[in-house]
């Protein structure tokens, strides 16, 4: 099983440890892993800021990187979204209706496809998890408080298999951090009121750590955290599911 | 309030934050009505059935509205009802000063019509000396105050009982600082009383009109829609095309749809059925467009014409309960008016498909399904398109989209660490800096992912 691995950029530049976690992980579990080295972006932020126009390099720079593989893999909800319903390629739609086909996000891929049933993980900390919009209402790795429909959650199944972390949720178990891409600087104000907000709920359950499959929301929930001086980390679940 | 927007979305939402003490009351209350909500649809099992099944109608009643609307305005007639077709907001509001006009009316008691507050009829009619009182609550508070209302269900939702008590100290008299909700709403019970006894002519709303009987439902919790109906001698009730559902039996439907996603009530305290004018009466229908058959011609937005207007997508939407209503600058806020308003005018509503952060709970708590946080990512195209966006935005974009096309430079930007700071407007370290007005930036590790797999893939 050949698996090319899909680090976003901004992770590739300012979080490589959750880049990684995840290479080490999949490698653990007994994957061909390989990085095509000349990725770069999905184009989600240019997409989401209504410019999909311009993300015709992106497309084309995606696929020439990940043609060929069996599956395609991301520590990321959002950026697997975004190239799981937007990603084109006109002179080779086939190829890139297979990439958008067999991409998935960590969580998935690890329950969905490797079917794990044992982690060797030991994380003994009070962990908080925070839901990402884009891989659970876009991917449905969980169940959605909206809905009417039977209960599951992909990266929790995983988190019970890791010795000594002890899970909770915030009170508001699916509620978005705020991020939303270039949300977070054009609409700076609510952005980071919902953060704080979030924030404030994991803080409740003195947790020493909040984590979420995607790094963007982490990115910005860390930047609230450390202007408040609190202790609570971010971190990533890769990191976690690879903690020895 | 025919010129409500003085500021952008992000703007006015700021300015609403500053008090941060009543934005958690705010973002409470709304979410409390999510709860609620939540708790009344988590008993019913077959609710995605219901979901569907309300979408569907919705969507074969949309396909075939010319002929639906044919049939309701026959069989209306055909029971003593007036019709009358208006093109767009203006004509809806001369129709009515018409109407007004022939009959000698001053006295005019208004309930539960959203459609007439995005035709700003209280406005047009205000400006040739006719006074309209609404009657509903919170409605009514919002007009004694001169403000429009922040949510479609709950007008007043932004105010607090003292602001209440303040405005109606100065409007009605009331002692001042008696902060009492049962006092007050008895004092407003009392003053509408008279409007409603002296009043000669009341518009309602319509919440669905039914092609097979002509007939058409009102639903309200206060039952001002009946008492204004039932005493006064001219009843014009104001829909939107949209409106329409093709039998009497799909009400089952969307009956135990609006309530519970509004407030998690079963159904509404009255279910007004409105079939013909009393003897003595004239029933009037005002039939409006406004725009809704340009949105239907838009391949991508046109099921944005399901919406039952119950405000579940605001009650959710973690924006609007952080932003208030007034934020949106337009008659329905929230993020269905987000998806709505730019076909109204795309200039000046170009802000609001971007006040979202496209989480999806807004398409997910939606009775009729329409998928509100995939319509706002497309205005946002649509719009970018049009060339509603900012030079300094477009020239960023463009910025990204070319470095992340070119592998070698993008990896050469990031060893130099400049990248980021060049590319995205937000990501350096200094006053323009708008992230780093409340966050810390995310520290620069010693080298990126690419560079620690060359070292260590073999190993």
């Amino acid at each position: 099983m050949k698996v090319g691995l899909f680090i976003p950029c901004y992770i590739d530049q300012f979080y490589p440890q959750v880049g990684i976690a995840t290479y080490q992980l999949l490698k653990k579990l007994g994957c061909d892993v390989d990085y095509p080295e000349n990725q770069t972006c999905c184009g989600q932020p240019m997409a989401n800021s209504g410019f999909s126009a311009l993300t015709g390099g992106c497309d084309k720079n995606f696929v020439a990187n990940f043609d060929g593989y069996d599956y395609i893999v991301a520590p990321s909800g959002s950026c697997v979204l975004h190239i799981k319903e937007h990603l084109k390629d006109d002179k080779n739609p086939a190829k890139a209706q297979k990439i958008r086909n067999t991409i998935y996000e960590l969580t998935e891929f690890l329950v969905d496809i490797l079917k794990v049933e044992h982690l060797t993980s030991n994380f003994p900390h009070k962990v908080g998890f925070h839901t990402s919009c884009h891989g659970q209402r876009g991917l449905h790795l969980s169940s959605m408080t909206e809905r009417v429909l039977p209960q599951f959650s992909k990266p929790e199944q995983l988190l019970q298999k890791v010795k000594g972390l002890q899970l909770s949720y915030p009170e508001r178990k699916d509620e978005c951090c705020g991020f939303g891409g270039t949300f977070c600087v054009f609409e700076e104000a609510v952005s980071v009121k919902m953060g704080k907000d979030r924030i404030e709920e994991h803080q409740k359950n003195e947790v020493d750590y909040i984590t979420a499959g995607d790094v963007s929301c982490l990115m910005h929930l860390e930047g609230i955290l450390k202007r408040q001086g609190s202790k609570v980390k971010a971190i990533h679940l890769a990191e976690i599911l690879n903690h020895e | 309030m025919s010129n409500l927007k003085t500021l952008d979305h992000a703007a006015a939402a700021e300015i609403f934050i500053k008090d941060e003490a009543r934005t958690d009351w705010h973002d409470d209350t709304l979410w409390f009505v999510r709860q609620k909500r939540d708790k009344a649809v988590h008993g019913i099992a077959e609710w995605e059935q219901l979901r569907e099944w309300a979408s569907q109608i919705k969507n074969h009643t949309l396909s075939n509205l010319d002929n639906y609307l044919t049939a309701f305005e026959q069989q209306a007639q055909a029971n003593g009802i007036k019709i009358h077709w208006a093109a767009d907001a203006l004509e809806h509001n001369q129709l009515m000063h018409k109407i007004l006009k022939e009959n000698k009316i001053s006295r005019i008691v208004k309930s539960k019509s959203m459609l007439t507050e995005e035709c700003h009829l209280n406005d047009y009619l205000k400006k040739q000396g006719i006074e309209v009182v609404d009657t509903d609550l919170g409605e009514r508070i919002v007009q004694l105050r001169d403000e429009a209302p922040s949510h479609i269900v709950l007008p007043a939702i932004h105010l607090k009982k003292q602001d209440v008590s303040e405005t109606f100290h100065e409007h009605l008299q009331t002692e001042e600082g008696n902060n009492d909700p049962q006092y007050l709403t008895e004092a407003a019970r009392q003053h509408l009383r008279d409007h409603f006894i002296q009043s000669e002519l009341a518009i309602t709303g319509v919440n669905f009109a039914i092609a097979e009987t002509g007939g058409f439902v009102v639903c309200t919790n206060e039952g001002n829609a009946d008492m204004g109906a039932h005493t006064a001698k001219i009843h014009v009730a104001c829909m939107g095309i949209e409106k329409i559902i093709p039998k009497t039996e799909h009400l089952s439907v969307f009956l135990r749809l609006l309530a519970r996603s509004a407030t998690g009530q079963p159904i509404t305290t009255y279910s007004s059925h409105f079939q013909k004018p009393r003897p003595g009466q004239e029933m009037h229908i005002i039939i409006v467009d406004n725009g809704r058959t340009k949105q239907l011609g838009r391949a991508d937005f046109r099921n944005s014409l399901k919406c039952i207007r119950c405000a579940a997508c605001f009650n959710t939407c973690p924006v609007y309960r952080r932003s208030g209503g007034h934020s949106y600058h337009t008659a329905v806020a929230g993020p269905i008016g987000s998806i709505l308003n730019p076909n109204l005018d795309m200039k000046a509503n170009a802000d609001l498909p971007f006040a979202s952060t496209l989480c999806g709970s807004c398409s997910n708590v939606c009775p009729v399904k329409i998928d509100i946080h995939e319509q706002l990512w497309k205005w946002r195209q649509v719009i970018v398109e049009e060339g509603y966006v900012k030079p300094e935005k477009k020239i960023a974009m463009k910025g990204m989209a070319w470095l992340f096309s070119h592998p070698r430079i993008y990896r050469w930007a990031g060893k130099s660490g400049r990248w980021f700071l060049r590319t995205m407007p937000f990501l350096g370290n200094n006053k323009l800096n708008v992230w780093y007005k409340q966050r810390e930036m995310p520290e620069v590790p010693k080298q990126s992912f690419h560079d620690w797999y060359q070292q260590n893939k073999n190993k």
